[in-house]
């Protein structure tokens, strides 16, 4: 059976993007282990609404795991603690009574904070529009027991799709790099030959548009593979730069 | 940085095992040390060794200043780094500092008292040039006296974290990693390292605490 706990809950208040935002501690009474984190937040949010004050401001949609839409960065990792999850999927039970948790939003320049918790993601969608898509025509479904495609291939392709876009390796990353996130857009495509025409084209622009929009350079430190809701593996990003290279001595 | 890296890596091996000749004969180091004096072939490698190093450095101090940018103004509260990073990975550009002060000494310890001197004398300038090719002179010099000692040895272990995450980098930057060469790489990557420190500081060591190193 899961126990109740009580802890302090110290969330990152800001009213908007221009204002500076500060800590505020909001303490938590008997909240059942089996609640989930954002339910957490929606039992706070009701009694401060019922307190007259303004609500905690954060992202939220499919709450299982598979939109990208939930953040936020529990002490100290993205999407909290636990591991292959998202903040939606992460409960109270992994915590104990009388602990301090702080929430803050995701931090990088290319991710402003819109309000509270919930920053700006539309950096991701103008590199998925730059490029990250299949443009010619495909043809209808084909079986899948008469797809010509390797299995490992196939699982590797279907690894990568696996990301959701939610920035948790931008949230991660000390340099702020969105390398994992391009690489498994890249990579779900590089590997499979519908993505195989456009594939030039797609990485140079995706790369382009990701320098453009102010991330940071990959040095390699793995936080993002670690941090990863989806365990995107780096060997993406090593895909990546191997597409970039072969693109780039291709011109 | 993976290229002027991997081509620094290369150097270092290089250095490492002339270096050990020091061990075994004084004299035959001293050959080595005639031949890669002031002659040209010399020279125009020690300037392109010195454009390697100047490229790493001068491309290391901008993408970390852009990688500061990116991270934002306003930090995180609270931090807490997942075990399968690698404090080396997060502090190359602190230990690469260190390498580089590091370097900086050892120029000051034997390049400016042998290359210059050589080149200043062939300039024209009133040199010594008696002990210019006499390596093995200035090794016993500098390692007689205990900080140089320990400074060089914290020099390497600074230099052996340095490239024990380098050298996967590299491999990755270049795309030349996958799922299952990232293990083999990073253990030859700790292998190669290990093999390069432990060259420079047995050197270090057997001339600062034997008194027959380099013979009699």
């Amino acid at each position: 059976m899961d126990q109740n706990i009580s802890f302090n809950l110290k969330v990152w208040r800001q009213r908007g993007p221009k204002e500076p935002g500060k800590f505020v501690t909001y303490p938590m009474k008997d909240i059942p282990g089996d609640t989930s984190f954002l339910e957490m937040l929606d039992i706070l949010n009701e009694e401060l609404i019922n307190k007259g004050e303004e609500p905690i401001v954060f992202d939220h949609d499919c709450r299982e795991g598979i939109c990208g839409m939930c953040s936020l960065y529990v002490n100290g990792h993205p999407h909290g603690p636990a591991t292959g999850a998202t903040t939606c999927q992460l409960y109270m039970r992994r915590f104990n009574n009388g602990d301090t948790i702080t929430v803050e939003p995701w931090r990088s320049a290319a991710f402003p904070v819109i309000r509270d918790l919930m920053v700006d993601r539309t950096a991701f969608d103008k590199i998925q529009q730059a490029g990250g898509y299949v443009s010619i025509n495909t043809g209808g479904i084909p079986d899948a027991n008469a797809i010509p495609i390797g299995k490992d291939i196939a699982e590797e392709a279907m690894d990568a799709a696996a990301c959701i876009g939610c920035g948790a390796c931008v949230a991660a990353c000390k340099n702020g790099s969105a390398m994992l996130f391009v690489s498994a857009k890249v990579s779900q495509f590089a590997l499979l030959p519908q993505g195989q025409a456009e594939a030039a084209r797609r990485v140079k622009s995706m790369v382009a548009k990701m320098d453009e929009l102010g991330f940071g350079n990959c040095t390699n430190t793995r936080a993002c593979e670690a941090e990863c809701p989806k365990c995107i593996s780096i060997s993406n990003i090593a895909r990546l730069n191997r597409e970039f290279i072969k693109a780039k001595l291709g011109d | 940085m993976s290229v002027s890296g991997a081509a620094l890596v290369l150097f270092l091996l290089f250095h490492m095992s002339m270096n050990l000749v020091a061990l075994f004969s004084g004299d035959a180091y001293n050959l080595i040390c005639e031949f890669l004096g002031a002659n040209w072939y010399a020279l125009v490698a020690t300037a392109g060794l010195a454009a390697l190093v100047v490229l790493h450095f001068v491309y290391a101090f901008i993408l970390t200043m852009q990688n500061r940018k990116a991270r934002g103004e306003q930090r995180y509260a609270y931090t807490k780094q997942p075990k399968e990073v690698e404090w080396a990975s997060q502090n190359m550009f602190v230990l690469g500092v260190i390498v580089l002060l590091g370097m900086g000494l050892h120029l000051y310890n034997f390049w400016a008292n042998m290359q210059l001197v050589e080149v200043l004398h062939m300039l024209g300038a009133n040199v010594d040039v008696s002990l210019a090719t006499d390596g093995t002179h200035y090794i016993k010099e500098t390692f007689s006296c205990i900080v140089y000692v320990i400074l060089y040895l914290v020099w390497l272990v600074a230099l052996w974290f340095h490239l024990t995450h380098g050298f996967w980098s590299a491999m990755q930057t270049l795309g030349w990693n996958n799922q299952v060469w990232f293990a083999r790489w990073r253990c030859i990557g700790n292998i190669v390292s290990s093999i390069i420190v432990l060259g420079f500081a047995i050197v270090v060591l057997v001339y600062a605490f034997c008194p027959c190193a380099g013979g009699c």
